[in-house]
């Protein structure tokens, strides 16, 4: 393809190509501080396409795809080909990959030990975990969790935060401009900006944890927290995850272990202090 | 309608993992998960090597569990012994 | 050299996966996963020592290829509970066939849906049946629903409500407006048993149901990986069988898939360096544009050769329906397309 790029997050080796200079340009700028890694062979291909070749020009459109590809997805255009990329390596992970088992999910760690905040989008949890990472928490993503069956360690997937609508001023305030991506106005989900992990998360993105604390977030309402059970716990992961029945055994392994030996929560909250509160009250408890 | 025979998995076929409210049990021949509360794990541990029919693992429940009040037993085990074959987690023998 | 050259050559083990150079490595695992063969490939190199995340990517997909397996078969299992009150007999087919047959091209294959064959006089039970053993209909709308029965070689599709995996029901191997009309009764009656019980086609008919999926059947997309499975298929029961050949050559006569056959042998021996008898290892000027469509791929991944795609997609519509139905059939679906009340329905 005309134009290309590699980009290293945590175990993934993406290439992604692209019949536009524009996107590339974009991840090069957002990702300027990942390793690119061209000697290493790459596990995941995306590629934003045009449909017809003159769709380069006319009306330019980016259609999502590489290894895999979501037949009859609608295509965005050129202005938010960042945004296209971005959930390209989001699909080519989610369907393809085998090594761990994956959760939707945004994880944070302090030490050796991290908690995963599971959650759909809208749940708050990317926003969460932003803020936690510009505390004292080493972010190791906001998308994806990677869980190794074997020994049930976390492993970290720190791509670029995708902050939506009122997270962006949020975050914006207590950040360096220049880990900002553009702003992405009027997309499908709202006002978008990429959030570059700061310097730490980037080099310590090889580093596992163990997985010591699993809340459930939801946006909205009064401060609330409810311990789940190992059963509901079970269930609610299955559902987040997009590769346990890939997996077969292991997955099953993999999970009836998190929720014997992790304390789970559903937490509820109003606003991110009081969030970010309830984390670090649970996180408290859990290491005692 | 009682008198329908089943037969349970072998022995190494099932994981069977309590967690809390719920039983995981996870079928190898299948590579599938299933999520199931009692009286599941009870009947699926009820019915050992040989074939049996919901009148017998009804007896056999009575016997180690209460039952008063349960309402026909025999029946609810034999609808549940379908709803367990249709997940294939016991065959019709 | 191409990537999807390179795929080819590491396959038929002609290139030392040990020399690659990792500018390579991008263009054979994207192409392999393009053709939904990159867990082939991984079994295939199993034993050689490879840059460690290549080593790695290729364990995940062994891995993922013993579980895909073991689903795909117990889909066959529970269409048998299904099928077996009715004593309905049925031969499995395509790739859940070969992996319950134990055959050698079933190592890390793909699987999709469950395809079984059924005696025409059967398949209204066996529709029953199944539907009462949870399947349901993939929805779809009445003009596809009566192409299918009336026309295409299979029920509609059938989809598991709550394991959520298709089956399709054949009764003959090839559409019935096809303009080769291979035997499925003969197909039935000879079928062999695996060691598990299931039935599965003979070896020669095994060999002739491959190569016309390869060749008779469609525009030859996922052409790498049926050809493959040739290969594989042939070479096997060639081994064990030293008539194999001769028996193949009068099964494919009377099933009227000589053609097919032949050429399927011949393009095996050509990308996968098959070793074909005499009287199979002939030169036909017309394979190399079977050839240059099996190959069509860029490093990237993407089908290229747009024209030559095209001309295939029409010999696949023009192998399968008489021209007056084929007009009616494309002037539907492009109907369909353009009508913004039909939105949201998939195309063919």
């Amino acid at each position: 393809m005309r134009h290309s790029t590699r980009i290293a997050v945590g175990p993934v080796q993406f290439r992604v190509g692209s019949d536009w200079a524009e996107p590339i340009a974009a991840l090069d700028r957002l990702y300027a501080n990942y390793s690119k890694h061209e000697d290493r062979p790459a596990d995941a291909t995306v590629r934003l396409f045009a449909a017809r070749p003159w769709r380069r020009w006319l009306r330019p459109s980016v259609h999502i795809g590489g290894d895999y590809v979501v037949p009859d997805a609608l295509p965005l255009p050129l202005s938010m080909g960042l945004l296209a990329a971005e959930m390209g390596m989001n699909l080519q992970v989610a369907l393809g990959w085998r090594r761990h088992l994956l959760l939707h999910a945004s994880a944070v760690a302090k030490g050796a030990r991290a908690v995963i905040l599971s959650g759909a989008s809208g749940s708050g949890k990317s926003t969460l975990a932003a803020l936690l990472g510009e505390g004292d928490w080493r972010l190791m993503g906001d998308e994806f969790t990677l869980l190794a069956p074997e020994s049930g360690e976390a492993f970290a997937f720190p791509r670029a935060v995708s902050l939506k609508n009122e997270a962006i001023a949020e975050l914006a305030s207590r950040v360096d401009p220049a880990r900002l991506g553009p702003l992405l106005a009027g997309t499908p989900k709202g006002d978008i900006r990429h959030l570059v992990p700061c310097a730490e998360a980037i080099d310590r993105m090889d580093e596992a944890a163990r997985p010591s604390l699993l809340l459930f977030p939801r946006f909205g309402g009064d401060a609330a927290v409810e311990p789940m059970g190992e059963g509901e716990a079970f269930v609610r992961l299955t559902e987040a995850s997009t590769n346990y029945i890939a997996l077969g055994e292991a997955g099953f392994d993999a999970l009836t272990r998190l929720v014997r030996e992790v304390p789970a929560f559903a937490i509820a909250y109003p606003d991110s202090a009081s969030g970010m509160a309830l984390v670090e009250q649970l996180w408290a408890e859990a290491a005692r | 309608m009682g008198d329908r025979r089943y037969r349970a998995a072998p022995p190494e076929a099932l994981r069977v993992e309590p967690l809390g409210q719920l039983t995981a049990i996870f079928d190898r021949r299948s590579v599938q998960t299933h999520l199931v509360v009692t009286p599941m794990p009870e009947i699926l541990a009820a019915m050992g090597a040989e074939p049996c029919d919901a009148e017998m693992l009804a007896a056999r429940l009575a016997a180690d569990f209460d039952l008063e009040g349960e309402g026909d037993v025999c029946a609810i085990v034999a609808e549940r012994l379908r709803e367990l074959a249709e997940l294939g987690l016991v065959t019709p023998a | 050299m191409s990537a999807i050259e390179t795929l080819v050559d590491l396959l038929a083990g002609r290139r030392d996966p040990e020399a690659l150079n990792p500018g390579e490595w991008d263009g054979v695992i994207g192409v392999a996963r393009a053709e939904a063969m990159l867990a082939t490939l991984a079994k295939r190199l199993a034993d050689a020592a490879l840059p460690e995340p290549v080593a790695q990517l290729l364990a995940d997909q062994r891995r993922a290829a013993e579980v895909a397996t073991k689903q795909a078969l117990w889909e066959a299992e529970m269409a048998r509970r299904a099928l077996a009150p009715e004593r309905i007999e049925f031969v499995l087919l395509k790739g859940t066939a070969y992996a319950a047959a134990d055959l050698s091209c079933s190592a890390g294959r793909q699987i999709g849906d469950l395809d079984i064959l059924v005696g025409r006089q059967d398949l209204g039970r066996a529709e029953n049946a199944l539907l009462k053993a949870g399947w349901e209909w993939v929805k779809s709308d009445p003009y596809d629903d009566a192409y299918y029965r009336e026309h295409m070689h299979e029920l509609p599709p059938l989809i598991h409500k709550s394991r959520d995996r298709m089956i399709d029901v054949h009764h003959t191997i090839l559409p019935r407006t096809h303009r080769k009309t291979p035997d499925p009764l003969a197909m039935l009656a000879d079928a062999v048993p695996t060691a598990d019980g299931f039935a599965v086609l003979c070896p020669t008919d095994m060999a002739c149901h491959c190569a016309a999926h390869l060749l008779a059947d469609g525009d030859l997309q996922g052409g790498l990986r049926n050809l493959w499975d040739y290969h594989r298929l042939a070479g096997e029961f060639a081994a064990a069988d030293p008539g194999f050949w001769g028996k193949l050559d009068g099964r494919a006569d009377q099933h009227g898939l000589r053609g097919e056959v032949h050429r399927a042998a011949r393009l095996a021996r050509d990308l996968y360096g098959a070793a074909l008898p005499s009287g199979w290892d002939r030169h036909d000027p017309t394979d190399r544009w079977f050839r240059r469509r099996l190959l069509a791929r860029d490093d990237w991944g993407r089908p290229t050769d747009f024209l030559l795609q095209q001309a295939f997609y029409v010999r696949s519509h023009w192998l399968r329906m008489p021209l007056a139905m084929l007009a009616r059939h494309l002037w539907t679906k492009w109907r369909k397309g353009h009508n913004p009340a039909s939105k949201g329905t998939s195309s063919a």
